[in-house]
């Protein structure tokens, strides 16, 4: 099969027996009754990198427990590599590396003895090659030099590395990454990145929960969205991006000017809606073609410059994932930063 | 790290010995784990110290109260072994197995890596055998430093020699230092209950001090009901009530009767909680 990558978003997704998280139904209620998880029906393409998106509290990480057979679901199956969860744990999971709610270790324990630790609990894990695997998974995550010291000593970015190494500790099918990025510097953001990518090209399935949008734009080929325990849509990253467009109408104009005020009066003149204003920047939705022709947005700008506003910059901005979120579910979205 | 790489790995057969090993050695390289054994190490050298300076001031008959063979410890520093698993089962050594036993599930879930080592995947019935082998394996060298630590102490403060039984009959010091590793064994063994006690409630909660400070406290709880006379009924029933039958192996012949109660009580505790903490932590949501 060819290694998808990031460049690749508009993969059809292939049918159902290539998938390895297939969920139907899945359903977690807490004692009270309330619903954490609601009927969700995820499919995770195999070879896919997989954004799962929701803010904090949307039932993401329910979900990943749920998949990795920690709790036992309400009611709904699961299957992960083909085989049901939580039943087929001991054949399913040696395949599987995880980074579940952040990294977990034992402090008085050095890195490289953590690593130890973790492997020495995988049935699958050969003891005769326990060290030099250990090694290479602190060297890929960049914690070769560190791995000596005590883990109690490490920075919360160094836990994050040292719990993905963790993951990295033998071959995988699928990697479940909750929040990898979670504590980590720009830098080390890139790092993960770049990682993720390398780990995807050589074929292995990566799922990865966040509430970054940028993060799963970046990286991503696939994604699905999650709020208040629903799955409100998944597929491929181009399509998501293509539905608000389509609905919403040719994605936003963007204008920059030292005359915003001016600005929003001329726009709203010609029809252009939702006019928002940041600073110097004003955006707003083109207006919708009378006559089944788009608009024309140079036409705006000539008038925006006849009425004297002076402009710095013009143009039609890309649907982000954020204008997905914000369109499928009709609220804000708890972005860090 | 290609999938042509990743081949389906068969679980090898001895592996769950891999993980009881890794536990062990975790286990044995805390801090608290070496603080408990060096204050159990420490209770032989106050108690020999104590007796010694008793004795220097008073005479040898100093001894009121306190276990039949405190007496002998002057004559024999083998008796300081006796003595000192005597003065630590009722408290030091059990509540030592309960902090081991209570942290085993409980602390883990605190720390988080209980989640990793379950999607390892370590396997849930074989973590907690790992947990509770290295109980049983912790109430073994915890009365095995006791013991050690009396035998040196006793050596260096008093003259070794013939061992004169509880029964009047004297046998060799080889075979009294026998006697006191049978003793050990025993005493280990009276202890498997609580191991068995703390783990199970270790599996109730995600806070490993609540498990501790539950085990610690039901044992207090169960000394004292062991000592109310009114409640004589359940007293058989109690996971202490036979510890110090220790003592009838120093008899000649030996009295079985006790000891054997108290093994099979102890057995009786460790399938009992030990089938409750495999129900519990088997369909357990791990949340934590």
């Amino acid at each position: 099969m060819p290694p998808p990558t990031a460049a690749d978003p508009g993969r059809a997704v292939p049918r159902d027996a290539d998938h390895v998280i297939e969920t139907r139904g899945l359903t977690k209620a807490y004692r009270g009754g309330q619903l954490a998880v609601d009927r969700l029906d995820l499919a995770v393409p195999r070879g896919s990198v997989f954004g799962f998106l929701g803010p904090n509290g949307s039932g993401k990480t329910t979900t990943i427990r749920m998949l990795m057979g920690l709790i036992e679901p309400t009611a709904g199956s699961a299957r992960v590599l083909g085989r049901p969860m939580p039943g087929a744990s001991r054949q399913v999971l040696p395949a599987v590396g995880a980074l579940i709610e952040g990294p977990a270790l034992y402090g008085f324990l050095s890195g490289r003895d953590n690593l130890r630790r973790f492997d020495a609990a995988d049935p699958t894990a050969d003891p005769r090659t326990r060290d030099e695997r250990v090694d290479r998974a602190l060297e890929r995550v960049g914690l070769g030099a560190a791995a000596g010291k005590k883990a109690r000593a490490y920075s919360l970015g160094m836990k994050q590395r040292l719990g993905l190494a963790a993951a990295l500790l033998q071959p995988r099918e699928l990697l479940v990454l909750d929040e990898p990025t979670n504590g980590l510097d720009p830098q080390g953001m890139r790092e993960i990145r770049t990682l993720v990518r390398e780990l995807a090209a050589d074929g292995t399935t990566v799922f990865l929960s966040s509430h970054l949008l940028d993060e799963i734009e970046q990286v991503c080929t696939h994604a699905a969205v999650m709020a208040r325990g629903r799955l409100i849509t998944q597929g491929t990253v181009a399509e998501l991006s293509a539905t608000v467009l389509d609905s919403g109408g040719h994605g936003r104009l963007a204008v920059t000017t030292p005359d915003p005020a001016d600005a929003t009066r001329v726009l709203k003149e010609h029809g252009v809606t939702d006019i928002r204003v940041a600073g110097d920047r004003v955006t707003g939705d083109l207006p919708a073609p009378p006559d089944g022709h788009p608009a024309e947005p140079a036409d705006l700008n000539a008038a925006l410059v006849r009425a004297g506003v002076r402009v710095r910059a013009f143009g039609a901005e890309r649907a982000s994932l954020e204008d997905v979120f914000v369109h499928l579910t009709g609220e804000g979205f708890d972005v860090a930063g | 790290m290609s999938q042509a790489e990743t081949v389906r790995r068969a679980p090898r057969r001895l592996w769950s010995l891999g993980l009881l090993r890794s536990e062990i050695g975790t286990t044995f390289r805390r801090w608290r784990t070496l603080a408990l054994l060096a204050v159990l190490a420490g209770v032989p050298i106050l108690v020999g110290v104590a007796i010694k300076i008793e004795t220097g001031s008073r005479g040898p008959d100093g001894g009121d109260g306190g276990p039949a063979f405190i007496s002998q410890v002057t004559n024999n520093g083998l008796f300081l072994v006796f003595t000192s698993l005597a003065v630590t089962l009722p408290f030091f050594l059990p509540m030592a197995i309960g902090v081991i036993a209570g942290d085993a599930i409980a602390g883990e879930a605190n720390a988080g890596t209980l989640r990793y080592l379950l999607v390892a995947p370590a396997g849930r019935a074989r973590l907690l055998f790992a947990k509770y082998a290295t109980s049983m394996a912790f109430c073994l060298v915890g009365t095995l430093v006791v013991a050690l630590s009396a035998l040196v102490t006793g050596a260096a403060l008093f003259p070794l020699g013939k061992v004169t039984l509880l029964s009047g009959t004297s046998i060799s010091f080889g075979e009294g230092l026998l006697r006191a590793l049978a003793i050990a064994g025993v005493v280990a063994l009276s202890l498997l209950g609580v191991a068995a006690l703390g783990l199970f409630i270790s599996t109730l909660t995600n806070s490993g001090i609540a498990a501790m400070a539950t085990t610690v406290g039901l044992l207090i709880t169960v000394q004292i009901l062991d000592t109310i006379p009114q409640l004589h009924a359940i007293q058989p029933y109690l996971f202490s009530h036979y510890w110090l039958s220790f003592a009838d192996l120093l008899r000649d012949p030996v009295y079985w009767d006790q000891l054997q109660k108290n093994i099979g009580l102890q057995a009786l505790y460790a399938v009992v909680f030990g089938s409750a903490a495999w129900a519990r932590f088997t369909t357990r949501d791990i949340t934590a």
